[in-house]
């Protein structure tokens, strides 16, 4: 059996496993009106006059800090908790097989619920004529971002037979994320240390990298970030779960 | 088809399980024995390659479980011990992911699902979720996943554990059946398994196998292996005894005499002596039993009660 076909069915099992419960549909509901909710009343979408999803993709680091990890939190803590991680891993499959099948997984959830928000785009191109490229970029950075803070999530999973704890690290490991490179930071910062330590630091964040995107500009040092976030990530899910 | 080598796995300063060597061939039917906290569960961890071993080495079906874990692993059928799966499948989805994951697709992974189902008599539960099923279904629905697909290796950790009198009953018959024609390890705490089930046993405490063999041989470690026990009309006097004496040493039995031979080889002869003792003496016999030997009297010699400070 092929490795492809193995990840096809960890992932295909895990994808439905989201939806048999109710964890889908509450995650949907609470994300498409948090998503409204800031975008248009706090993002101020109509008083700012523009034709962009600026007031719609800035909110995407703080949303997901909160609801990534409730996605994620369950991947691995679960299958320890219950004993299935033996039964999956006696199964012929490899450790990497079944972690990339599972990210892959919760990776397109999060993806359905991304697509879920097409009506602002709709409005938008209704209201005015906006730059749809940007757009485009902007679903593919927030996409990425979702993404690295999945992966986050994927190992602080494996680490922990609890969710909540599972949770918790991930919130503040992600957190740091964002916060390295958000300008109340970065300004405090700079009264101390150098302009190029600053930098540094703020590199690491994800609000720095996801900036491009919402600006339309598909960098290949941003995806080269998210990329890293994420095979790092994993990365250190397998050694974990093989030192369990 | 299985093959063990001075295995041992240390926790921390705790050996779990220490220099363990054993072989299984197809067609036979290896019970596990042994106290909790044994190494019985960690020794079938490793054999299923889901924890390495700190030194020592298994192959299955001629495959090192830790250098060609893939194509170990598609030879063995494994049943955990808590007997995991996922609650919110049904039973039919649960079977058709491990078959899709054995490699089983189309009209082949029905074919094994519909073998497993039947073997197992989930028929009426097949689309429940498991979440909804009593302990005995669930746990039939894991060990179902271990059979999918028609494995040459069998490793189940307590596979009757938590089943009903007739479940059990049925499972061990499984068993036997199955290890006609595969290599099955399977762990208990239940003597009588051994009898019902096994070709062999292996009696494993504190991480060291104290015991190896035939259920039979087993037997025979028993101290009480070869006794004669005498149930006579009346009360067995104290004068019955001091002749009884001349054969072996006589022991009181409520209300019976156990006689020990002085030679264990040489049973059927005690047997006889003591009914021609009798019919010289007069005493009218009521019973007479040679004993077997009981197993749980040499597990409890043989191993240490958890209880104890180790």
């Amino acid at each position: 059996m092929n490795a492809w076909h193995a990840i096809r069915t960890i992932a295909k099992r895990e994808l439905v496993s989201y939806f048999t419960s109710p964890v889908a549909y509450v995650f949907l509901v609470i994300f498409l009106l948090l998503t409204g909710f800031l975008t248009f009343t706090a993002g101020a979408f109509f008083e700012r006059g523009e034709a962009s999803l600026g007031a719609f993709f800035g909110w995407h680091p703080w949303l997901y800090l909160v609801l990534v990890p409730a996605v994620g939190m369950r991947l691995w803590a679960e299958e320890r908790r219950s004993g299935t991680l033996e039964l999956l891993l006696t199964m012929p499959v490899t450790a990497w097989q079944a972690i990339l099948g599972k990210f892959l997984a919760s990776w397109a959830f999060l993806a359905i619920a991304l697509a879920l928000t097409f009506p602002v785009v709709v409005t938008v191109n209704v209201l005015g004529e906006p730059d749809n490229g940007m757009i485009l970029a902007g679903y593919l950075g927030s996409l990425f971002l979702a993404g690295a803070y999945l992966s986050i999530t994927c190992l602080t999973s494996a680490m922990t037979r609890n969710q909540v704890i599972a949770f918790i690290l991930s919130v503040v490991a992600c957190l740091f994320l964002i916060l390295a490179g958000f300008s109340p930071v970065t300004d405090l910062l700079v009264r101390w240390a150098s302009p190029a330590f600053v930098d540094t630091v703020a590199a690491f964040s994800v609000v720095t990298h996801f900036d491009g995107f919402q600006k339309g500009v598909i960098d290949t040092r941003d995806l080269f970030f998210f990329l890293s976030v994420i095979g790092f990530s994993l990365f250190a899910t397998g050694v974990v779960l093989r030192n369990r | 088809m299985i093959k063990i080598d001075n295995l041992v796995k240390a926790f921390g300063a705790k050996r779990a399980v220490d220099g363990v060597s054993f072989a299984v061939e197809r067609g036979e039917v290896l019970g596990f024995l042994g106290p909790n906290g044994a190494g019985k569960s960690t020794t079938m961890r490793m054999i299923t390659g889901f924890i390495p071993p700190t030194s020592g080495k298994v192959t299955v079906g001629g495959h090192d479980v830790a250098e060609a874990p893939l194509e170990a692993k598609r030879l063995i059928g494994y049943l955990p011990e808590a007997a995991p799966s996922y609650p919110d499948m049904t039973v039919q989805g649960f079977l058709s992911f491990a078959a899709e994951l054995r490699g089983l697709d189309g009209a082949a992974r029905q074919r094994a699902v519909g073998r497993a189902v039947e073997r197992c008599f989930l028929a009426s539960v097949l689309h429940q979720s498991i979440d909804t099923l009593s302990k005995g279904y669930k746990h039939r629905t894991c060990l179902a996943q271990a059979l999918i697909h028609d494995p040459d290796v069998l490793i189940l950790d307590e596979p009757t554990d938590g089943l009903d009198p007739n479940q059990k009953h049925e499972v061990r018959n499984l068993i036997r059946e199955l290890g006609k024609s595969k290599a099955v390890v399977f762990s208990t705490h239940i003597l009588e398994e051994v009898d019902a089930a096994c070709t062999r046993a292996i009696i494993i405490d504190r991480g060291r196998i104290v015991a190896n063999g035939t259920p039979a041989e087993l037997r025979a470690m028993s101290a009480y292996a070869g006794a004669v026990t005498v149930q006579f009309q009346g009360a067995a006097s104290p004068a019955m005894a001091e002749k009884l004496a001349l054969l072996g040493k006589v022991e009181a039995v409520n209300g019976a005499l156990r006689i020990y031979p002085k030679d264990k080889g040489a049973a059927g002869d005690l047997a006889r002596a003591v009914v021609e003792l009798a019919g010289r003496e007069g005493w009218r016999l009521e019973a007479l039993r040679t004993e077997e030997g009981q197993l749980d009297e040499v597990f409890r010699r043989i191993t240490l009660p958890d209880t104890v400070k180790r």
